[in-house]
């Protein structure tokens, strides 16, 4: 598997989010706003990369009978170790991530690429795999939080002076807007995500309708250029 | 994705359950130690800056209700434990810091919480003068609905000139009749925003039920040891 065929399985082709719908948990409960999503989609991106790393490193050592309890105990003490170094460390940082750095071992995407990806790849590609799957995640999360944001409140980024101080949201529609508050509570997040998966189907659908026409003499194109 | 291929999995020369099973429960101990080393070895390295980080934001909340100007001791060494109190929302035992200005009483920061929340404990902070009255109240903690009820927290109050909180600020019972200490929905003095009454009533039942505990158990609550129980 290339590198360019990983980076494009993770971003579009297995999207962990849309196609291989995993993850979800995290996914429904936090993207809520813009800034919550893009925060949970970091953090999720550096964990995955590292476990998957990790794993693909120690692959050679664990046998395959237990290897789902070797692999929850690799993530579960990483995403410990990222926790309390960037508490001490990066504290800035993790005054805005640090609640999500545990949601991600809720997360079975870290596992599932890890089983099904990290244990039979080098190093490097399992690393770039998390990282592409990760970063997949956070453009759904992205697009999903932003959605909800803008219908549910009428505003965008909100929350962002914990990341940028000074930044302050962006009122789109008029101040008087009523919200929506069913966008922001769980249920919106369904169907805002049903919505995108319908999207990302339909692309898909249209691209294979005209790589199949590509495939057949240009008779119609001719008439229209006659 | 590369299917699993006879060769990746283990080699069959069956060398006995007992083997077997020895084997794995070593292999598995030895990850289990070496990751819980990992783990361990993190945590002492991280303790006392993690700590010291969550000192100082504990300053910066207890900044935010108690203006520096008010005391001149060293307030994070002058505090004392109260157990688990019902009556101020408290289901766990928390610090009263005491303030003081020339070594008198000058106010005292309690953590409070309401229990009767649209999801969930509010929690609060509160600093309340010696003489009796607020400095100012904030919410540590809350699980209010995004957008409707979270106004309760200046940081998410639309109205950032005057945040519904701050209506509290400089009021004790001697400003507003304690039976008048509700919402003006249920016939008190404090406003709520509409359609979210549920968070505003709580925390401002709240915030009189541990401004009377403050009031009644002043004496006590300033006179007893440093880093004694209450």
């Amino acid at each position: 598997m290339t590198y360019r065929a990983i980076i494009h399985n993770g971003l579009w082709k297995q999207n962990s989010g849309l196609v291989q719908l995993l993850g979800m948990c995290p996914l429904l409960a936090m993207s809520n706003s813009f800034v919550n999503a893009a925060g949970l989609g970091l953090a999720t991106v550096f964990v995955m990369a590292l476990s998957n790393w990790a794993v693909s490193v120690l692959r050679s050592l664990i046998p395959y009978e237990i290897r789902i309890p070797v692999f929850i105990l690799v993530i579960a003490a990483l995403v410990t170790v990222v926790d309390l170094a960037m508490n001490a460390w990066l504290h800035d940082l993790y005054n805005v991530l640090g609640i999500f750095i545990p949601l991600i071992v809720t997360n079975c995407i870290v596992l599932a690429r890890v089983e099904a990806y990290a244990a039979k790849n080098p190093p490097i590609a399992s690393a770039l795999d998390g990282a592409m799957m990760g970063l997949g995640l956070t453009l759904v999360l992205v697009v999903l939080g932003g959605i909800r944001e803008f219908i549910g409140t009428g505003a965008l980024f909100g929350g962002i002076e914990m990341i940028i101080p000074g930044a302050t949201a962006v009122q789109i529609l008029p101040a008087d807007y009523p919200g929506f508050l069913t966008v922001i509570l769980p249920p919106g997040a369904f169907f805002v995500l049903g919505c995108l998966i319908a999207v990302r189907n339909w692309l898909d659908a249209r691209a294979a309708r005209r790589a199949l026409a590509g495939t057949q003499p240009p008779a119609p194109l001719q008439i229209a250029t006659a | 994705m590369d299917d699993l291929t006879p060769a990746e999995l283990p080699s069959h020369h069956e060398p006995g359950a007992l083997t077997m099973s020895t084997r794995t429960a070593v292999i598995l101990t030895i990850f289990t130690v070496a990751f819980t080393a990992l783990m361990a070895v993190t945590y002492q390295m991280t303790k006392t800056t993690i700590a010291a980080s969550a000192e100082s934001e504990k300053m910066k909340l207890i900044g935010e209700v108690l203006p520096a100007t008010v005391y001149d001791n060293e307030l994070l060494k002058d505090w004392i434990e109260l157990p688990a109190t019902a009556e101020i929302g408290n289901d766990i035992p928390t610090r009263v810091y005491r303030a003081r200005k020339n070594g008198s009483a000058a106010a005292l920061v309690i953590e409070a919480a309401a229990t009767d929340g649209y999801s969930g404990h509010i929690g609060l902070i509160l600093a309340v003068r010696a003489s009796g009255e607020l400095i100012a109240v904030r919410v540590t903690g809350h699980r209010e609905t995004p957008g409707l009820g979270d106004y309760i927290d200046p940081k998410k109050d639309k109205n950032k000139a005057k945040p519904w909180i701050s209506q509290f600020n400089d009021l004790g019972f001697a400003q507003i009749n304690p039976a008048e200490w509700k919402v003006i929905k249920d016939g008190g003095r404090f406003e709520q925003r509409a359609g979210a009454t549920i968070s505003a009533r709580a925390v401002t039942n709240a915030v009189g039920r541990a401004l009377r505990f403050a009031n009644a158990a002043r004496e006590r609550l300033y006179t007893i040891p440093a880093q004694a129980k209450f």
